[in-house]
């Protein structure tokens, strides 16, 4: 299996204050379920950066990455341009379960962990199911218009902000409570205290996708593990996503 | 070319262990190989060293584990292994299946006795040919740093796992000493067959915003490109004053950094950062290899060891 790939930059940007889309053409081929995500190479860093896959077409051949400017590889990212020729392993990491049987799965996100759900959405839509995007952010001015993308594809999606600038004051979960959403499983990415408040708060089943800093990305330097019920996973190639059960919270 | 590439002789020998070429995945840097194999056919490498394994399971340190650096990263995984009998029971199964060449077996520990037992039941695996012997992981707070720092401590602990064993003995060296010339010969006195250098330099980086250290551990191990002329220098000092074969490790990246370390002084060459940023680095050295040679003239790996 072949993971390595070149690619070009399409575009590449600004949403917001600090948010960028970067789009991506070329051979998607290892990517085999939403919530997989790539590691890309980066001018002038030897790591490479780890960023979910928002979104992807193997017809067209294109990948899209939302990804967070907060540290100086994210801001080399932002300074790379179209037309760009970029060195990535694409497919990584395991991805959303597509079997749940749930038929109005939650999709639960927070801030950037909103980007791995819109391709979810899509493909829970193609296997007839009714997914509910419930987005959460700090404040008005970190949200992109996001639920519009879920709208176009025919979920219907909600905002929550903590600071109340925009949609439903407070978190995702107070956007299900006020809004008495029923659903019956929930896929969530975000940061670690909203996982953990989703898992130990919601009587719902449901998986979470988890990040790290990451050595390779595939499973080789055991630098991202975590420790589990079921024993010692690599976030990188067991995970990133992980039921809510699995996962230990201290 | 494929005429010239086949008359090229990439084989070497180890302590009478023949690698049909020089190039080892490091310890840590490829696990038990299974896991590469569904990226391309690892057949083709020289060895493996597996990823270093103690006789009880460990989790290893906390999280973050890795660190960002100029030409290079800072590992502090904290030896995360399943055990030595797990190794023996589940994971070298799993690499037999798909890996047919000479395994070279890392094995650290935290006294002389777990060294002993560790290398006593891994020596019994037919398909282990070489046990190299972690003197030097930096990543444990009072293990095997203190074993490698000392030569008191080297010979000693090479001296009792040579009574157990009847593989080759390498001891891998940690850079991270005032004289690595005079740890290398303790060890060869006590018994060493071969040693193997450089393990990583050990380091650090602070997130400024932040203020706090990268890594939770603090502090870890730097490799990568940035460390490989530092390995160069090492790995000539100690092959031109020790006597037995080394193999050579640190920032090795390309065939042309094969060639080098060679000519420096290494038998064979193990290669570690460079599987982490591209998992088909061990691959594109082993076919750029011959290409690498013709373009230097050389017609057999083995005739370019030490001859700088």
């Amino acid at each position: 299996m072949e993971i390595k790939g070149n690619y070009t930059i399409i575009s590449n940007r600004r949403l917001t204050h600090k948010t960028w889309v970067m789009t991506l053409g070329g051979d998607t081929s290892a990517i085999t379920a939403p919530g997989q995500f790539v590691n890309i190479a980066i001018p002038g860093k030897y790591l490479r950066r780890p960023i979910s896959i928002c979104d992807y077409s193997h017809e067209r051949g294109e990948v899209v990455l939302l990804y967070d400017v907060i540290g100086e590889g994210t801001k080399a990212m932002s300074e790379m341009k179209q037309g760009d020729n970029v060195d990535m392993l694409n497919g990584l990491g395991n991805g959303f379960s597509l079997d749940s049987g749930a038929e109005s799965p939650l999709l639960l996100g927070g801030g950037i962990g909103c980007a791995p759900l819109l391709n979810l959405a899509r493909a829970l839509k193609r296997l007839g199911k009714n997914p509910i995007a419930i987005l959460g952010y700090n404040k008005a001015a970190d949200s992109f218009g996001m639920d519009k993308w879920f709208e176009e594809i025919g979920v219907e999606a909600h905002i929550a902000t903590v600071d109340g600038s925009v949609g439903t004051k407070g978190f995702v979960t107070d956007v299900i409570r006020e809004k008495n959403i029923n659903g019956d499983y929930f896929h969530a990415c975000g940061p670690m205290p909203m996982l953990k408040a989703l898992c130990n708060g919601l009587d719902i089943p449901g998986e979470v996708s988890i990040e790290s800093r990451m050595g390779c990305g595939f499973g080789a330097c055991m630098c991202c593990s975590v420790e589990t019920r079921d024993g010692s996973k690599r976030i990188c190639k067991d995970g990133p996503i992980f039921r809510k059960e699995e996962l230990i919270w201290k | 070319m494929e005429i010239t590439n086949s008359s090229r002789n990439l084989s070497v020998s180890l302590s009478g262990v023949t690698l049909q070429n020089p190039v080892v995945p490091a310890s840590g840097c490829f696990g038990f190989g299974y896991g590469m194999a569904e990226f391309y056919d690892i057949d083709i490498l020289g060895s493996i060293s597996f990823k270093g394994t103690t006789r009880d399971s460990r989790f290893g340190n906390p999280l973050p584990r890795v660190a960002e650096c100029s030409s290079g990263l800072i590992n502090s995984v904290g030896l995360q292994n399943p055990g030595i009998d797990t190794v023996i029971a589940e994971e070298l199964p799993k690499m037999r299946e798909v890996f047919h060449q000479p395994i070279i077996a890392n094995i650290s520990g935290f006294s002389i006795d777990e060294y002993v037992e560790c290398c006593e039941k891994i020596d019994k695996e037919k398909q282990v040919a070489i046990i190299e012997l972690n003197v030097s992981c930096p990543n444990v707070h009072g293990g095997g740093m203190s074993f490698g720092t000392c030569c008191n401590s080297v010979a000693e602990v090479v001296k009792e796992v040579k009574k157990v064993i009847t593989k080759p003995l390498y001891v891998k060296l940690t850079p991270n000493v005032t004289d690595i010339v005079s740890i290398g010969k303790s060890a060869v006195e006590a018994g060493a067959d071969g040693l193997c250098l450089i393990n990583t330099l050990l380091g650090m980086r602070i997130d400024i915003k932040t203020r706090r250290p990268v890594i939770a551990n603090r502090m870890g191990g730097f490799s990568g490109p940035a460390v490989f002329p530092v390995a160069v220098r090492m790995v000539n000092q100690v092959a031109h004053s020790c006597g037995v074969p080394v193999i050579g490790c640190g920032g090795v990246s390309t065939a042309a950094d094969v060639i080098e370390m060679m000519m420096a002084g290494a038998t064979a060459v193990e290669v570690g950062a460079a599987n982490l940023v591209n998992p088909y680095a061990c691959k594109e050295i082993v076919e750029n290899l011959p290409k690498e040679m013709e373009r230097l003239g050389i017609d057999s790996l083995s005739e370019i060891i030490g001859i700088v």
